[in-house]
């Protein structure tokens, strides 16, 4: 039996990639997601900018992901320079990361992942034979975008972030206005739960070592240790203990590895790791939609992302309540109180573990930066379940084959632009 | 055209974050007779159905490298109309920030030994490769400017992108001049048309949207004077999106006075 599956630039994911399967005599002889991105050296255009700019110029490496990296870039600024930001300021940052969070989900659940369950090829024909589905999916993704502009201007990129704080905020009507939509929202949000519990997920159980961020008292999002399913705990300072990227040839993004051959990261991850501190809400939405830790199905990552769509929607109704009781003032950015300084940041953005590591000079100019993306450390994973997959679907005809295929490398909602860029760096 | 008189559009990214695209998807959102006036035969980003025949193209990202060139080419080709969307394919946007440091060096910065694994060359709007007919610009673009410039292509006119700085549009909103509260902003020489959004939000103007065709240096000039500052002192924000335009014009006086 000979078959080759050459899907060049798989369509409804982030960035440019290429599935490339060859079978021949009944042999995987190729099994790989080729990342074709062109590469972007961010990393590299860091060095020598003030650090006030850091932020704004990495939210710029993804469109999606974009206040994901402001925070990761932010904390990683603030750990070096001794900046220890207000409990205002940890709230609305917690705030627009939620709206961020559920805009991303709702993007990837509907948009991206739907159509292959629905049998069309894009958003576009469910708007004729599922509005319905359409129009919450809107309704929801412009509830998330309105939380991002009200607290930093707008989703993609994001404004009134600075190093320390806000240079703006959000007025106590604005707020309120999110928390009734966020509230109405619900009626959304049970829907999304009740339509992804009616789908029928591939069957494909492959354990791997899943890592997230931790945080006793919380869901982590902003901040905390690395945990991983296979019992490491170690400080986000760290990380290259858990990462070790490495180059391999058909890649512009580096891959990682951990205890294991690979490993993955983002929502399916986070559940597994974190699902005690997942709010009541989103742990009954788990029960709808069958979700028991540990889950090694990676098609149930899509479905762990609508789990935290509930916690996001009652996480962010928190928040708001909080913010209203202690009210919003116009404070001034928290001082920076040491500088030549390193730190890392870490954050859970949509995809997973996010990490900024900066060296900040005496003159306040970037000497040296490392960033490492979630989608970079899914690859090897990804592939490593392709290769598992394979041989349990050669029989199948091509083009189903094409499409259990493509609906895994969507499951990992890969975010391949953010992906190529790379680091091994140490400062100048 | 499509058999129903539809303009058939297509969407290509090049070297980018693809945040203008999304930008898209959300300025469509609110804007749901705008996509069911036109056919949309191309959108990687959001869907699998593929044409390859479009009369409009927009294109997102910048060209890195030489094997991107032939793609650029190709769409040229079959497009009536093409549009650079956001500042990656209007002026170079942050990726030419690597103009700054030696292209050697910064693939080995970030590729260490497997450096030559990876194509890439001197940074470049689209522009520079083949021709543009229209530009909406912005890091990301403005969605209302984005709906507008639609509609006019649809009309068969002309999209209406300013001209003039950004400091009108910060005057009308009635913000405070981020000069005299002691920060260096780019709105004076930057081309208008994103409602002032980042100095409303307490940050500086840093040039998305590229420099006004005749911008008023000497004034520039005089405004950082009165406050105390210089054109050195602003130099980091001058290249975050325009390091290709600033090489480029400094490039052409010096071919002038030579």
């Amino acid at each position: 039996m000979n078959k080759r599956i050459d899907v060049h630039h798989v369509t409804r994911v982030e960035g440019h990639g290429n599935i490339v399967v060859e079978i021949e005599d009944g042999r995987i002889k190729e099994c790989r997601l080729d990342v074709v991105e062109t590469p972007r050296f961010f990393e590299a255009m860091l060095r020598g900018r003030p650090y006030q700019e850091a932020s704004h110029i990495t939210s710029r490496i993804c469109g999606i992901c974009a206040t994901g990296h402001a925070t990761a870039s932010l904390r990683a600024s603030e750990k070096a320079l001794s900046v220890e930001p207000s409990e205002q300021t940890q709230l609305l940052r917690k705030l627009t990361f939620h709206g961020e969070i559920l805009d991303s989900h709702v993007l990837h659940a509907y948009m991206l992942v739907a159509p292959d369950f629905l049998g069309v090829g894009s958003v576009i024909p469910l708007a004729t034979s599922h509005p319905e589905v359409v129009l919450r999916a809107l309704r929801m993704k412009k509830l998330a975008g309105d939380i991002c502009a009200v607290v930093t201007g707008r989703h993609t990129h994001p404004i009134a972030m600075c190093v320390g704080g806000f240079t703006h905020f959000p007025k106590p009507a604005e707020l309120e206005n999110l928390h009734q939509r966020l509230v109405a929202a619900r009626a959304d949000v049970d829907e999304t739960v009740a339509l992804f519990a009616t789908l029928h997920w591939p069957q494909f159980e492959r354990d791997t070592e899943y890592v997230s961020l931790t945080k006793p008292d919380e869901y982590a999002f902003i901040d905390g240790e690395i945990i991983t399913s296979d019992g490491a705990r170690l400080p986000a300072e760290a990380y290259r203990q858990v990462t070790n990227e490495h180059l391999v040839t058909h890649s512009s993004a580096k891959h990682t590895r951990h205890l294991r051959q690979s490993y993955m990261v983002g929502a399916l991850a986070r559940f597994n790791n974190n699902y005690p501190q997942l709010h009541p809400r989103a742990k009954e939405a788990a029960a709808t939609l069958g979700l028991k830790p540990k889950v090694t199905n990676p098609y149930l990552n899509s479905a762990a992302q609508v789990v935290e769509i509930v916690h996001c929607v009652e996480d962010a109704i928190a928040i708001i309540d909080r913010l209203l009781e202690r009210g919003i003032t116009s404070e001034q950015p928290a001082p920076v109180k040491a500088i030549p300084g390193e730190g890392v940041g870490v954050c859970e953005v949509p995809r997973g573990l996010l990490i900024h590591h900066y060296w900040i000079g005496e003159d306040g100019n970037m000497t040296g930066a490392d960033c490492v993306i979630p989608t970079n450390q899914n690859l090897a994973n990804l592939e490593a379940d392709m290769l598992a997959l394979t041989p349990l679907i050669a029989e199948k005809p091509i083009k189903t084959m094409q499409l259990d295929l493509e609906m895994l490398v969507r499951a990992y909602d890969p975010c391949i632009s953010c992906s190529v860029h790379v680091l091994e760096v140490e400062p100048k | 055209m499509s058999q129903n008189g539809k303009p058939k559009v297509a969407f290509f990214d090049f070297t980018s974050c693809e945040g203008c695209q999304l930008t898209v998807v959300d300025s469509l959102q609110d804007h749901p007779d705008l996509l069911a006036a036109v056919e949309i035969v191309q959108f990687r980003e959001a869907m699998s159905e593929k044409g390859e025949d479009y009369l409009v193209a927009f294109i997102e990202g910048s060209c890195t490298r030489e094997s991107d060139e032939a793609r650029l080419k190709k769409i040229r080709e079959q497009a009536s109309i093409v549009v650079a969307l956001g500042s990656c394919a209007h002026l170079g946007g942050v990726n030419s920030l690597k103009y700054l440091h030696p292209l050697d060096e910064v693939r080995r910065y970030v590729y260490g030994d497997q450096a030559d694994w990876y194509d890439t060359y001197d940074v470049r709007p689209i522009e520079a490769v083949i021709p543009v007919d229209f530009v909406i610009p912005g890091c990301p673009i403005d969605r209302q400017e984005f709906i507008s410039a639609v509609k006019a292509l649809l009309l068969g006119k002309k999209p209406f992108i300013p001209d003039y700085p950004l400091c009108v549009e910060c005057k009308l909103k009635e913000n405070t001049c981020l000069f005299t509260r002691g920060k260096v902003c780019m709105g004076p020489v930057t081309r208008a048309g994103c409602d002032a959004i980042c100095p409303t939000y307490g940050q500086s103007c840093e040039a998305c949207r590229g420099f006004i065709s005749n911008p008023n240096e000497t004034a520039m000039r005089d405004v950082l004077t009165k406050h105390g500052l210089t054109v050195e002192g602003l130099t980091s924000m001058y290249t975050m999106f325009t390091t290709y335009q600033v090489r480029e014009t400094l490039l052409q006086r010096k071919n002038a006075n030579e």
